[in-house]
């Protein structure tokens, strides 16, 4: 088979892959009716978008932001008082809401990029943790977010036996925009210039990469689809709770699902937030006392660091390659780990 | 507001400051050698606490005594955990890795520490504990006094280990250059190891302190890993004489913002302090540029 003809063929192959897990997601909820999964279900979409939104920023440029909860619980917050404030009944009208909510997020996302991406990757880690708690100290403690009473959002008129699919509906539409948006940066210049910066930051600015424009551009992106969803879980709970609107789990969650699935790759960030969101729920649920549960959980997540040190994706993607390399009796040239930078060399020129 | 009342602020901070110094010294010298963010020294803290409250309840052993037994238990703790997680994480990515497992390592601890102990807040308790002792107007605890001296007594033996021992040495050329200390027959390895274990086995002391004077439950370590990394990044990561300076600065802020304006709103101005300051030095006060810029 030629090079070509296979990369053809591969193509159809993803695109079949694709079409058909999209069949599977959209049939899901018609598949299962019992309430109880179709709301793990929309839980675990959230976290999913929330991980692969997380991926463009810190999965490309390498920076670990710890801070995320911020714009998920702006948006929420955003979302529950516009719904509130402009006497929205309920119902579809909300999720009209939910782009203002990652406008919301997305414009505060501005000021933190340009004070946190002053500093370079460990301390960039602890400030954004640093900002995360002002904000959640802001929103126990300011007027408008109503304290720990919280503030309600309205009462969705579903019919009780399907409430819960335009939520995961919603949900579904919101995930694919930011795949499909983490694909297209990932495919772009920007794309690879935010890998040069993660492969070798100082070496990408000296190619001509402007280094701070382009993490910020990142960090913005990040956080839209994060404030869009935080709005459409809180509107999904009825409620929204300084506590749960911004949660250090929550944080440390999305960089745990992503490092799972294997950080920077397209779907790993995806897989990893499906697989662990629904086995948290499912330990919740089916493990009694809260002790028992953590020490399930941290050692299975100890476990999967230990033996998968790389994330799923691109440890099996390996094991398929080598397995290939095998078969066609030739070994495969690892690939440099600075190619971004090369290739950020070479559209310069 | 009164003068006295700014100015005891002033000096609570000071002494709370040394423990979280020694608390936050233990964490830079981990990040220091290893290049691991050490997410679970919060609980730690609180698992030192717990220690020295199984020992002081069940089994009547008085909370200073029972440091003899909980600072070689905490040790013997951070050379296992490096033994078994730190030391797999491939260097390159080490820095990342770390807060996963470290977490991971903190969720266990946490969810053993709920299993034994529940979730009800307790606080050690001694007759040092609840007394104070009235010196030039001000009221100061005994056990803030125990905990500072004990702290002050702690660093100065760091400081001489790492300083005037060939250890230190050591220590102070893996830190700096791990090639180049293996090199010179430096056995890295042995030096990670032993200053993770010390790392972890200052949290014992912190803990009792931190425990005779805060109610505390599995979960209070959220909240100390927090301030504790804001205090090492101020510092500067990796050095130990700024973690022990930006501890003091910051409980000093946090005590005096608390009396001047609202206990509710002194946090907020803890990580404030830290994102201003951070915005003029990215390096924190006391890091050197070029060093860990990476």
């Amino acid at each position: 088979m030629s090079t070509a003809e296979s990369g053809r063929a591969r193509r159809w192959l993803i695109l079949a892959g694709v079409a058909g897990a999209l069949a599977v997601l959209a049939a899901f909820p018609l598949a299962v009716t019992d309430p109880a999964a179709t709301s793990i279900a929309v839980f675990t979409l959230v976290f999913m978008v929330s991980t692969a939104a997380w991926n463009i920023f810190s999965g490309y440029s390498g920076y670990l932001a710890l801070g995320h909860a911020v714009f998920f619980g702006s948006g929420g917050y955003a979302v529950a008082l516009a719904a509130r404030d402009w006497h929205f009944k309920g119902g579809w009208d909300v999720f009209a809401l939910l782009p203002f909510g990652g406008l919301v997020a997305a414009a505060i996302a501005v000021p933190i990029g340009v004070i946190a991406l002053r500093t370079r990757r460990h301390t960039f880690v602890v400030v954004t943790i640093a900002i995360f708690f002002i904000f959640q100290l802001a929103a126990f403690n300011l007027s408008f977010t109503g304290g720990t009473s919280g503030i309600e959002l309205p009462i969705a008129p579903f019919p009780v036996a399907t409430y819960n699919n335009p939520f995961y509906y919603v949900g579904l539409v919101i995930l694919v925009m930011t795949i499909a948006m983490s694909w297209a940066v990932r495919r772009s210049r920007f794309g690879l210039q935010l890998l040069a910066i993660r492969d070798d930051e100082a070496r990408a600015r000296g190619l001509g990469v402007k280094t701070g424009r382009i993490k910020l551009a990142a960090f913005v992106l990040s956080a839209f689809p994060i404030g869009m969803v935080g709005g459409l879980y809180f509107y999904f709970l009825g409620q929204i709770f300084p506590q749960f609107a911004y949660d250090p789990l929550f944080d440390i969650s999305l960089a745990l699902m992503a490092f799972l699935g294997g950080i920077g790759t397209l779907v790993g960030p995806v897989l990893g937030a499906a697989v662990l969101e629904a086995l948290q729920q499912y330990l919740t649920q089916s493990v009694s006392g809260s002790g028992t549960y953590l020490i399930v959980y941290g050692v299975l997540f100890l476990a999967v660091i230990l033996l998968l040190p790389r994330g799923v994706v691109p440890t099996l993607t390996e094991l398929v390659k080598s397995r290939r390399a095998r078969a066609a009796d030739s070994s495969t040239i690892e690939e440099p780990r600075d190619q971004a930078v090369r290739s950020v060399a070479g559209a310069i020129r | 507001m009164s003068f006295t009342s700014l100015l005891q602020a002033v000096i609570d901070g000071i002494l709370t400051g040394g423990v979280y110094a020694l608390m936050a010294a233990g964490l830079t010298l981990i990040f220091g050698v290893m290049n691991i963010i050490n997410i679970a020294q919060g609980v730690m803290v609180v698992l030192g606490a717990y220690l020295s409250y199984a020992l002081s309840v069940h089994l009547g052993i008085g909370l200073l005594p029972g440091l003899l037994l909980t600072v070689p238990a905490m040790f013997v703790l951070g050379v296992a955990i490096e033994f078994v997680f730190m030391r797999r994480l491939r260097e390159s990515d080490r820095t990342g890795m770390s807060i996963l497992v470290t977490f991971a390592v903190a969720i266990v601890i946490e969810g053993i520490l709920t299993e034994i102990f529940g979730v009800d807040y307790v606080q050690l308790h001694a007759a040092y504990v609840d007394k104070s002792v009235y010196v030039f107007g001000f009221y100061l605890p005994y056990i803030y006094l125990i905990g500072f001296g004990l702290a002050v007594v702690l660093l100065i033996a760091l400081y001489w280990l790492l300083y005037r021992t060939k250890f230190g040495r050591a220590v102070r050329a893996s830190l700096q250059n791990r090639t180049a200390a293996d090199l010179i027959g430096i056995n890295v390895d042995r030096t990670r190891t032993i200053s993770v274990g010390i790392g972890v086995a200052v949290t014992a002391v912190g803990g009792m302190v931190f425990g005779a004077t805060n109610a505390f439950n599995p979960g209070s370590g959220y909240d100390l890993i927090s301030r504790l990394l804001a205090i090492v990044i101020l510092g500067g990561m990796g050095s130990i004489g700024g973690a022990m300076a930006a501890a003091v600065f910051m409980l000093v802020i946090n005590d005096v913002v608390a009396v001047a304006w609202s206990p509710t709103w002194a946090p907020l101005v803890f990580f404030a302090a830290l994102v201003i300051v951070l915005s003029f030095r990215p390096q924190g006060l006391f890091g050197s540029a070029a060093a860990r810029a990476q």
